[in-house]
Parts: structure tokens; C-alpha cells; sequence
């Protein structure tokens, strides 16, 4: 296999679909033949509405979903191959409301997968104070805190360092700063920016934030009602002119001309 | 004579009916709790046990006391002495409120909290065991809080059976319309659910995990 940054594939979609049994007894689809390849170093953000099943496909590759039909490949390797705990500790794992462990400190919670690999104390120990320098954290100031005596913005660089905790090689965000006030996300949002350069990781985001997408995605999927329209890099997305893609491109120049907000430079 | 030189009078009766409510009370209460927990895990975790599991318990707990322990005092094993039938007629109505509140508890999760630690690799044990129990004790104790002043009062009616407890003076006041009796063995039953309400409620905010803000 070749270890070209750019062709080596980590993530593939093959025609997938998954589909969920609602209260009626009725099958919906949220994903329809998805089919998309993730390269090494890549970040694909997944941009697409409520609903429109970006979180499905997110779940579908550390496998807290399977899928019905195709095959979701990571590392060459079929999800229903992998065991799913190895699987899921290879893989760091984001979500936007943190889901840190109230009952942990920061410590704890950051050091979680380490204790559970085995790593020895003094290692953790030095990991965890790495990882919360790496996201902006005093490691004096915050060790021992619990998750509610920290802000919003606070708490979601806790689980991004929890994510990045074991250096795992793929990293899966489900709409990381859709939680926090605009000030803030942008901050984190450029913070990431940079992390993410020195990180090497294999990143996959789920937004609806046309500018976050723009910001962080080396390539942009567009999911719209369960079906992936394409991937593009941020210029393509840009021209596209596909109509499901108009409202992004909309919302974007109504931000631009509110005032510059636009944040894609 | 008056009801505290009554007290006084029969002091070592009463103390002596008051350790065997404990008890009865008090190994009922370990019978529901090792049972009840369990059971609370496993209704949170199969929901399509919960209905058959928590019906159960739901019949048991409207059976009226007096009634239960008649029924089973024709059981073989259990009506050959008293205080089994007692304690196991006690653990049928502690049970009800230890699994309903394990299985509050555990349900009761952030499941965002429940998503990261699936997300992230954690087994289904991991899940339990480091997660799960522990954001779920104050509940748990809440349960236990509740069954055990309920079953205190209920051990009183054991009594009729002849399991002794503090219902003895009660049902012998009722026979001889004598109402000193009755507090002999009301007053003291009181103060021991007063007390074992306290003494647990200290225990659930000792046992409440930091970082767990209180309600």
C-alpha cells in the first residue's frame, strides 16, 4: 500500500446505507448509498442540515451504528472485521455536548483510554499535562477541576484533549463547537485550525456551519436527505451550482455583507 | 402512671422488641438490596424485561401486608419459623422502590455522557461499573432511603405472625384497648424511621460522588 500522504485511503464508504425502524414500525433511510474515501492527513467535514444524516455517517465508522447495506472500511480493514472497542480506541471521538464523565476530573477524564490501555501512571501523568497545554489549558489551573466548574468552551477543549488522549490516528467530530456563543467557537475554531496542521490526524467533522466547514475541511461532503451529493475542496464547493448547495453559498455572502464575519481567509 | 414511667417500667421489653425489629428490618433491607440492584441493572439495560420484573414487583407491593404474610405462612420452609416469612415478606415490599430507583438511575445517565464512553471504546462492564454505578448512587440510596422507612413500618405488622418486633405492643394495646401499649411500640417504630431516614440521608451525600453538584 502506498504512504503518500494524499492516496493513502483510511476511511471508505461503499454504497451505504443505513436505515432505522421508526415508532410506526415504518424503515426510514437515513443514509442512501453513501459512497466517499478519506486519505491520510485529510479533513472531511461533513456539512449538511439537521437530519440530513451527516451524524449517521459519523457513527457508522467507529461503528455505533452498522450499516445495512455496503461496507464501511477503515484501514483497508471492514468495521464488521474490526472488534469494536480496538476499533473505537483507534479512532478519538468528539461530540457537541462534550459528554465528559461529571464524576471525573479533568485528569481523569482526559487520562480515561490510557488507564484502560494500561498505560503506566508516571505516563499518563505527562500525557495528560501535554494534551492540556495542547489545547490551551494552565495544567496547574485545571487538573483537578470537574466538568461543572468549567465554561462551555472550557469543557469542549477537555474532550477534544480526551479524544486526542491515546494518539489515535483518525479523529471524528460531531459538530464539536456547536454548543458554544459565537466568540468563542471562532476562537476555538482558529485554535483547532492550527492544532489540527501540527496533528497529522485523519479528521472527519460534522457541521451545518458553512464557515466552519470552509475554515477546517481540505475537502467539503455535502449530505443532503440521506444522500451525499459530492465531496469538493472548499473552491469547487464554492462554485458549485448544484441547488442543495445554494443555501450554504447563501448564507455565507449574507455573513459577509452583515459584516465580515466570514472567516474562510 | 404516665407514658414515660411506662417507658421506664418496660424498658428492657421495649429494647428487646426494638432490636428484633432492626433485625427484621434490617436483613430485609440487605436481601432487597442485593436482590434489588441487580434486578434495577437489568431492567435499565433489557427494557423488555422491565415490564414483567417491575409488574412483579408492582403486585407484590399492593398485596396488603396483613394478607401477605397470611399468604405465605402456608409456604413449606418459609412458615416454619416466623421471622423467615417476616424478613421475606419485607424484602417483597423494600424491593419495588430499590429497582425502580437503580434502574432511574441508570437510565437517568446523560446520554451524551453514555455516547462518549461507548464512542470512545469502553466496554459494556467499563460502562457500568465506571460510569454508570456511580453517577447512579445518590439514586440508588434514595430508593434504599424510601424502602427502608416503609419497611419499618410494615414490620410492625409481623407481629401477627408472631416474628415479634415492636408490633407485639401494638397488636396487644389494640386486644386490650390500651393505648399506652400501642406508643410503646408506635413511638419507638417512629423514631427509628426518623432515624434511619437521617442516617441514610447522610449517607447519600457522603456517597455522592465529587464533581456531582447536589439537587
Amino acid at each position: 500500500m502506498s504512504t503518500r500522504p494524499d492516496t493513502d485511503p483510511i476511511i471508505e464508504f461503499r454504497n451505504v446505507s443505513y436505515r432505522i425502524r421508526d415508532a410506526k414500525g415504518q424503515t426510514a433511510k437515513l443514509l442512501d448509498g453513501a459512497s466517499f474515501t478519506v486519505f491520510r492527513g485529510e479533513t472531511l467535514v461533513l456539512l449538511g442540515r439537521s437530519g440530513a444524516g451527516k451524524t449517521t455517517a459519523l457513527k457508522l465508522i467507529n461503528r455505533l451504528h452498522e450499516p445495512a447495506e455496503g461496507d464501511v472500511r477503515v484501514e483497508g480493514k471492514s468495521t464488521h472485521e474490526w472488534d469494536p472497542i480496538a476499533l473505537r480506541r483507534h479512532i478519538g471521538y468528539v461530540i457537541q455536548e462534550t459528554g465528559l464523565f461529571p464524576h471525573y476530573t479533568v485528569a481523569k477524564n482526559i487520562a480515561l483510554i490510557p488507564h484502560l490501555e494500561g498505560w503506566p501512571e508516571d505516563r499518563i501523568e505527562k500525557r495528560v499535562n501535554e494534551l492540556l497545554a495542547l489545547v490551551g489549558l494552565d495544567p496547574q489551573q485545571f487538573h483537578q477541576r470537574y466538568p461543572h466548574q468549567l465554561s462551555g468552551g472550557q469543557r469542549q477543549r477537555v474532550g477534544v484533549a480526551r479524544a486526542l488522549a491515546a494518539d489515535p490516528p483518525i479523529l471524528l467530530m460531531d459538530e464539536p463547537f456547536g454548543a458554544l456563543d459565537p466568540l468563542t467557537r471562532g476562537e476555538i475554531r482558529h485554535e483547532f485550525q492550527t492544532l489540527k496542521r501540527n496533528l497529522g490526524k485523519t479528521i472527519v467533522i460534522v457541521t451545518h456551519d458553512i464557515n466552519e466547514a470552509l475554515l477546517l475541511g481540505t475537502r467539503i461532503g455535502l449530505v443532503d436527505g440521506g444522500k451525499l451529493v459530492g465531496t469538493f475542496s472548499p473552491e469547487e464547493f464554492m462554485r458549485f451550482k448544484e441547488p442543495s448547495a445554494a443555501p450554504y453559498i447563501a448564507q455565507l455572502r449574507e455573513l459577509e455583507r452583515a459584516g465580515g464575519t466570514h472567516e474562510s481567509g | 402512671m404516665s407514658l414515660a414511667e411506662f417507658f421506664v417500667r418496660h424498658r428492657s421489653e421495649i429494647l428487646q422488641s426494638t432490636g428484633e425489629h432492626v433485625w427484621l428490618v434490617g436483613a430485609a433491607m440487605l436481601l432487597a438490596i442485593l436482590i434489588g440492584v441487580p434486578l434495577g441493572i437489568v431492567v435499565a439495560r433489557r427494557p423488555w424485561l422491565s415490564k414483567p420484573i417491575l409488574g412483579t414487583a408492582n403486585v407484590a407491593e399492593t398485596i396488603p401486608s396483613l394478607a401477605l404474610f397470611g399468604f405465605l405462612l402456608p409456604v413449606p420452609w418459609l412458615g416454619d419459623r416466623a421471622d423467615r416469612l417476616a424478613i421475606v415478606a419485607l424484602t417483597l415490599y423494600a424491593l419495588l422502590p430499590i429497582i425502580r430507583n437503580t434502574s432511574a438511575g441508570i437510565t437517568g445517565v446523560d446520554a451524551a455522557v453514555r455516547e462518549a464512553a461507548r464512542g470512545m471504546g469502553m466496554t459494556d462492564r467499563q460502562i457500568l461499573w465506571k460510569v454508570e454505578l456511580p453517577l447512579s448512587i445518590p439514586t440508588v440510596i434514595a430508593g434504599v432511603r424510601i424502602a427502608t422507612v416503609l419497611t419499618i413500618g410494615i414490620a410492625t405488622i409481623a407481629a401477627a405472625v408472631g416474628a415479634g418486633g415492636l408490633g407485639e405492643f401494638i397488636f396487644r394495646g389494640l386486644a386490650m384497648v390500651n393505648n399506652q401499649l400501642i406508643l410503646a411500640g408506635a413511638v419507638p417504630a417512629a423514631l427509628l424511621a426518623l432515624g434511619a431516614d437521617f442516617m441514610l440521608g447522610v449517607l447519600e451525600r457522603r456517597l455522592r460522588p465529587a464533581g456531582l453538584t447536589a439537587h
